[in-house]
């Protein structure tokens, strides 16, 4: 295991050294990027109004506040990862259509993610779920936010980062997935486990 | 305090009181990951529970809410049907939610079925969902208040099975969500389990197992040892903090019951994150209240 700071732009050089169970922290830029922003690209084929080449992606619906006195500036109250899972049907096409270089979020992604990061050079990591003030405590500034008619979770909030962090990598370029190993790991063990209760609940008379 | 006065002192602590359920745990959920804690030594187990309780020390020091996802807000309320303020509870349960998710602030998570609108105010159709326990002959009500969060909803399932299947039926139904979808639901997980004989019976004692105190057993015998069982299965599985490994998966599991149709055992699962927001609050007819899941707190 381990530990380094990923800086963006982030290099695929850098990227490639990178193995699941490998813990990073990121500076640079770290983008929220979730559900309606994964549709609107990809199934709408809307313009992305941030670049996202190079940079980080956060799957998180933060809890924002604008600061009092300045219109359209934010800060950022919580913010934690939310379940990567449900970006999976698009995060392929996500990261060949972006460059993107990072993907942070929570749980694992299956195997259409695990491809489109070992064809395009990215990785995805999670941050320690619910865990979102720790997260929010990384936060330099919320630079920008886009398509905040999507509402506060599901906007483009642009944020500069500090050591953000531990972000635990997931899936690396070389194909490898954490999760899938846990749960296959997990799996084995379920039906011993599951018999060995049933012996003892034969309630039914 | 005359009628009006009570009311809006009413609306004001039960405000204060659901920002305060996302800003710290209940104290038996903070004792019992504590517990867990140390019983971890690999690296990533260590840094998932490092950085939780790092998480809880700054969301004190800043007064924030602890998780991102503060829920869709629920009341289980018991009330007494000579609690004065009994006919306007619903009411006021509202308002308190309208006055915490701008106090708080709590994100913005109730969106209307159908319409697909956030409402921006945390109330919306039937939302605050409020579950009613009316005790009669008395004057008191006690509040539960639930962050329902995305994540840890997500492996909710009921489902009714044939009686053959047997109890091996909800023992298998358990296992097989948990280790799918209770990975992601950031673990470790508390874990209730409803059986009865409808899906709706099943799946509403599902939840009121989560708000049992961790550590409470089962009334039934039987039903208690089951409890043990599971929760020992689940931690053999190692799912650890996160999902990541480690020597444990769940905070515990508790199951409630009610008697079921000869023909049907219906099973319902609900599951808490290690984020578990469950506070509770009773007050007496003169609105003195006292908080029952973080002692010694005065909002
Ligand atoms: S599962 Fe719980 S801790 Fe995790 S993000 Fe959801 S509400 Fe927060």
């Amino acid at each position: 295991m381990k530990t380094k700071i990923l800086t963006t732009p982030i290099q695929d050089e850098e990227l490639e050294l990178l193995t699941v169970g490998d813990i990073i922290y990121l500076t640079g830029y770290l983008i929220t990027s979730r559900d309606d922003v994964h549709q609107r690209l990809i199934k709408q084929h809307k313009q992305l109004p941030v670049d996202l080449a190079g940079k980080a992606i956060f799957h998180a619906g933060p809890i924002m506040q604008e600061i009092e006195g300045q219109p359209g500036k934010y800060r950022v109250i919580s913010i934690g990862p939310t379940t990567s899972m449900r970006m999976e049907k698009y995060e392929k096409e996500f990261i060949r259509q972006t460059g993107l270089k990072l993907i942070v979020g929570k749980g694992g992604m299956g195997q259409n993610t695990a491809a489109g990061c070992r064809e395009y050079k990215a990785v995805h990591a999670v941050f320690p779920g619910g865990c979102a003030v720790l997260a929010a405590n990384c936060v330099e500034e919320v630079e920008q936010v886009e398509w905040l008619d999507l509402g506060m979770p599901e906007a483009m909030w642009v944020m500069r980062v500090k050591e953000f962090g531990p972000l635990i990598v997931s899936i690396d370029t070389k194909g490898n997935n954490l999760f899938e190993n846990n749960k296959k790991a997990f799996n084995l063990k379920k039906d011993a486990v599951v018999e060995e209760i049933c012996r003892y609940v034969d309630y039914l008379e | 305090m005359n009628a009006k006065g009570q009311r809006e002192n009413f609306i004001d602590i039960m405000a204060g009181f659901t920002v305060y359920t996302g800003k710290y745990l209940p104290d038996d959920v903070h004792a019992k990951l504590k517990e867990l804690r140390e019983k971890e030594d690999s690296a990533l187990a260590t840094i998932v529970y490092d950085a939780m309780f790092e998480d809880l020390r700054l969301a004190h020091e800043l007064e924030r809410p602890l998780c991102q996802d503060t829920g869709v807000i629920q009341y289980f309320i018991q009330v007494g049907t000579g609690f004065p303020l009994i006919d306007q509870m619903e009411e006021c349960l509202v308002e308190a939610v309208k006055k915490a998710t701008v106090l708080g602030p709590l994100r913005h998570n109730a969106v209307e079925v159908f319409d697909e609108k956030n409402t921006g105010n945390n109330v919306g159709k039937r939302i605050p969902w409020i579950d009613w326990e009316i005790v009669p002959d008395n004057d008191e009500a006690t509040v539960y208040v639930y962050m329902a969060g995305g994540g840890c909803s997500l492996p909710g399932i009921a489902k009714v099975l044939m009686p053959l299947e047997g109890y091996e039926g909800v023992v298998k139904l358990v296992f097989d969500q948990i280790t799918s979808y209770g990975i992601n639901a950031c673990p470790p997980l508390l874990v209730g389990i409803g059986i009865a004989g409808s899906v709706e019976v099943a799946a509403k004692l599902s939840k009121k197992a989560l708000l049992r105190p961790i550590g409470s057993k089962n009334s039934n015998p039987r039903g208690a040892e089951l409890e043990a069982r599971i929760e020992e299965g689940l931690n053999a599985l190692k799912i650890g903090p996160g999902g990541l490994t480690g020597e444990n998966s769940v905070m515990g599991v508790h199951i409630e019951e009610a008697a079921r149709h000869p023909a049907t055992i219906a099973v319902g699962l609900s599951t808490g994150c290690w984020a578990h927001r469950r506070a509770v609050i009773k007050f007496n007819a003169d609105m003195d209240y006292e908080i029952i899941s973080h002692k010694g707190v005065v909002l």
